[in-house]
């Protein structure tokens, strides 16, 4: 099976019904994506399949056509994207575990709505789930980024 | 993870014998300082006094060795150490370091005394202290009850204050020059009469051995980084998905593994048959843990599937089968002596006697999962006489110990590496996932397995927020005035049930019970409060704020309910209550004003306002809701607090925050119920957590009007759920008495 990952080639051997999280996670080592509760419910484990947000731990690997991009293809430490720069400067992440998914969710949000209102944020963003509370910074943050973004 | 010991093997540790004991600064005299855990680790040749700070090549590393469990408690740690070493902010490295009895917490036992909070008395302060000295004894190193920073403020500033005097006298002693008259900026010693300069690095391993002159902690005025809001230091991690919890090891042929456990907690396992199971892609080994059943596979998602596709005869609860077998439980509780009578002033008896009028009403909350976003793991490696756990937690030198019980091994030959806690709220202070890790690995000697539960074995395997049950009478005189308040709750104690899985036997009482209506910063004449240990025999543990969670439920809707009675309002009626209480009329009288309480607000809204000393903090919080097609929506909510001296502005914003949404959440949907013996409630789709779209407008304000250092974790949960209940009733008219609130009414 061969899987197109944040741009790199990966040829795996697994079920095709096996979720994309754990061939991400445990076969390919893309840790940052999340695990959070297996059915979809808490988006900690978003990533983008040809730019549109899925969860993958609700995607059998052998449904997957096209790319994925995971939290690792979107920034790093030393390269930051703007999302995550705007993620930094409103020091939006508490214990952090939801927060990929949550740019994940974000990045793909402003990608269809470069300047999005508060209800298409909660629209958007309503499917990831955060118990730290990070949420009014997390708004913070994607109109932070919309506007570094548009400039 | 191996990072520390990388570092440590190519560092130079320095400071002094001064931090771990403070011997030099008269602090810590009553026993000699623990042993520099960072020993262990240090090749031959290096050196290490300090216990805090690490120099190599690279750089200051600081020693933070509390867990981060989302409270920026490392990045505030780091700061204490910063600001005395004088180390620019960008520059500053931090890891969580080993277990160790250095790293013990004593700010957690002086919490423990049974003395309100505002109680100054010499009994109380001396109780304090000697409380912080059996903190130093036991030597438990625990991250919990709010209380890192206060833990930390003198202890981390001394590690660095010390570090930076040894360096400084290793650099006059190279210039031979008087180390007093040396300065230090930026990670470097300079001597101001020439202009010469020399980086920490370049004098770290002569610092070593230095025996500075002992200076007093530089004054709070002085400050650059405390007091101030510091980007934190774990940010750029958590925002590129590279920082790394316990889910996210990975060690070289590592195997993955997941377990079930009896539903019916604290039962036994009868038998299993993993026929089906052994047969299925991916699966090592099959384990019998003793009280539930572990697969080892290749991979997470081929473990969770044959751990399911086993079968399995469990056996039976120790404790009633069903919820209203709990209530029961609870209801015979109150003929129990009452464990705890922390508040008895005046006469309630007399009071009720010769009251004419008086109101009366039963409260209930139920119990809660945790729900930590990150599902309970832990990682380890078991060779002949030694083990490795790798795991998010808030007691590490627990798991230490009893993993080494459970692999027959001593203490000393286990090591736990923590990571980053993906939450913890209370429920990582348990040591039962690296228990079964630890049997796992055994099981495949030379192998590093990765065990994680899946979601539903987390929200069933729960040590729940302890259901309770409380019973409030008020007594008024002829003219309505307030004569007499008389509280009753029972409920499981938290305390004696985590003791005794911790082997301690306790006696005496539990402030637990009865947290945030004994220790109220409020003077009724007449004001008892009787806590009931009640038998009921599902695990419970601590939950963020702990009693109080339910406690402050309950006191601050019936101090609602007294002031609807009275037909007074509720904030004046408070701040009569409040009348020899300065500190908390403060946060009173800033949290009304900033929420206009008390102007006309629009038909179809509705304002509720609640007060919770907790944590050494005092927190006011008005909360604001509207109606919309029979829904209620949270407006807004105004938040006031005053811990004394804030530590980090920002994260103290942000620690408010998260506790009100927590504390929300519970209110409005938060419930674990129980049938046959096994919890209900599986997923988030049946437990599920405020969302953005349900998130209210926040405001903030802090003041910093008390003396003792409060902490920040915890004590923005319990005025929000009374607020937000007292806010329905102004709304609505109804007075709700049983948590969750959408039992009675939808919400958005």
């Amino acid at each position: 099976m061969k899987l197109t990952i944040n741009g790199k080639a990966h040829e795996i051997e697994v079920e095709a019904d096996m979720p994309l999280l754990w061939v991400l996670r445990d076969e390919l080592g893309y840790t940052g994506t999340k695990f959070g509760c297996g059915v979809a419910a808490c988006g900690a484990c978003t990533v983008h399949m040809n730019g549109e947000p899925i969860r993958s731990c609700s995607t059998a690997v052998g449904d997957v056509e096209g790319e994925i991009t995971t939290i690792e293809g979107i920034g790093t430490p030393d390269n930051l994207a703007a999302i995550q720069e705007a993620w930094i400067e409103e020091q939006v992440a508490q214990c952090g575990y939801c927060q990929s998914g949550q740019i994940m969710s974000a990045a793909a949000l402003l990608q269809t709505s470069p300047n999005p209102s508060d209800d298409e944020i909660d629209e958007a963003m309503s499917g990831n789930l955060c118990r730290c509370g990070t949420y009014p910074r997390i708004r913070a943050a994607i109109k932070s980024a919309a506007s570094k973004m548009e400039g | 993870m191996g990072k520390l010991k990388t570092i440590a093997r190519r560092s130079f540790l320095i400071g002094s014998v001064a931090v771990a004991g403070g011997a030099a600064f008269g602090v810590y005299t009553y026993k000699k300082p623990y042993a520099n855990p960072l020993l262990d680790d240090l090749a031959e040749g290096d050196a290490t006094l300090n216990p805090f700070v690490l120099i190599n090549k690279d750089g200051v590393t600081i020693i933070t060795p509390r867990a981060e469990m989302g409270q920026g408690i490392q990045s505030t740690l780091a700061a204490m150490v910063a600001e005395e070493l004088d180390v620019a902010w960008e520059s500053v490295k931090f890891e969580h370091g080993p277990a160790a009895s250095a790293y013990y917490n004593n700010a957690m036992f002086a919490a423990g005394v049974p003395f309100n909070e505002f109680d100054k008395s010499f009994l109380a302060e001396t109780l304090r202290s000697g409380m912080k000295k059996l903190g130093k004894i036991l030597a438990i190193q625990l991250t919990g009850g709010s209380t890192a920073t206060i833990d930390g403020i003198d202890k981390m500033r001394m590690a660095g204050c010390s570090a930076r005097e040894a360096l400084k006298t290793a650099a006059a002693e190279r210039w031979d020059v008087e180390a007093a008259s040396l300065k230090t900026e930026n990670g470097a010693v300079i001597n101001p009469a020439n202009g010469e300069k020399l980086d920490y690095r370049e004098i770290a391993s002569e610092a070593a051995d230095a025996r500075p002159a002992t200076v007093p902690l530089r004054d709070p005025s002085q400050w650059k980084y405390l007091g101030k809001s510091m980007p934190r230091l774990d940010m750029p991690a958590k925002a590129t998905g590279t920082a790394e919890f316990g889910i996210d090891v990975r060690l070289d042929d590592m195997l993955y593994a997941s377990v079930r456990t009896n539903p019916k907690l604290g039962g036994k396992m009868r038998s299993y048959d993993a026929a089906e199971a052994k047969k299925m892609p991916g699966v090592v080994k099959v384990v019998d843990l003793g009280d539930g059943v572990g697969v080892i596979a290749d991979n997470t998602w081929r473990a969770f599937n044959a751990v399911n596709a086993i079968e399995v005869e469990w056996g039976g609860a120790p404790y009633p089968a069903t919820q209203a077998g709990m209530w029961e439980a609870l209801e015979k509780g109150f003929s129990l002596d009452p464990l705890n009578t922390l508040r008895d002033d005046g006469d309630v008896v007399k009071a009720s006697a010769d009251a004419p009028d008086g109101i009366t009403a039963e409260y209930r909350a139920p119990f809660l999962a945790h729900s930590c976003m990150e599902p309970m793991n832990a990682t380890a490696l078991v060779n002949g006489d030694s083990a490795e756990i790798w795991t998010g937690t808030q007691a590490p030198g627990i798991v230490e110990q009893f993993a080494a019980e459970a692999l027959g091994l001593d203490t000393e030959q286990v090591k736990v590496h923590t990571t980053f806690l993906g939450g913890g709220f209370g429920r990582r202070g348990e040591y039962d996932a690296a228990v079964h890790a630890a049997k796992l690995a055994n099981a495949v000697k030379g192998k590093p397995v990765k065990m994680t539960w899946t979601r539903e074995e987390d929200m069933t395997h729960d040590f729940y927020r302890p259901i309770a049950l409380g019973r409030f009478n008020a007594y008024f005189d002829s003219s309505k005035n307030l004569k007499g308040f008389d509280a009753k709750v029972s409920s499981p104690s938290p305390t004696y049930d985590a003791m005794g899985r911790l082997g301690f036997p306790v006696g005496g009482p539990d402030p637990q019970l009865t947290e945030g209506i004994h220790n109220q910063p409020i003077d009724i004449e007449n004001y008892r409060v009787y806590g009931y240990n009640a038998k009921v025999g599902v695990p419970v543990g601590f939950w963020r704020s702990v009693g109080n969670s339910f406690g402050g439920f309950f006191h601050e809707s019936f101090l609602d309910e007294i002031a609807h009675h009275r037909g007074v309002d509720p904030v004046e009626m408070r701040l009569q209550l409040m009348a020899n209480h300065s500190v908390a009329k403060a946060v009173v009288e800033k949290v009304a004003e900033m929420s206009n309480w008390g102007s006309k607000i629009n038909a179809g809204s509705g304002m509720g306002f609640a007060h919770t000393l907790s944590f050494g903090t005092y927190v006011a919080q008005v909360v604001k809701v509207s109606q919309i097609d029979g829904e209620i929506k949270i407006d807004k909510v105004w938040c006031v607090a005053d811990p004394g001296k804030v530590i980090d502005p920002q994260n103290f914003e942000a620690q408010m925050m998260s506790g009100i949404i927590y504390g929300l959440t519970s209110a409005i949907m938060g419930e674990i119920t129980f049938e046959d013996g096994e919890a209900e409630q599986f997923n988030f789709p049946d437990y599920d957590a405020m969302r953005m779209v349900q998130c209210p407008e926040m405001e903030f304000a802090t003041l910093s009007n008390k003396a003792r250092l409060g902490g920040a974790g915890e004590p923005g949960t319990p005025p929000s759920i009374p607020a937000l209940a007292n806010a329905i009733f102004d709304l609505t008219g109804e007075r709700y008495r049983e948590l969750p609130l959408n039992k009675h009414i939808d919400f958005v």
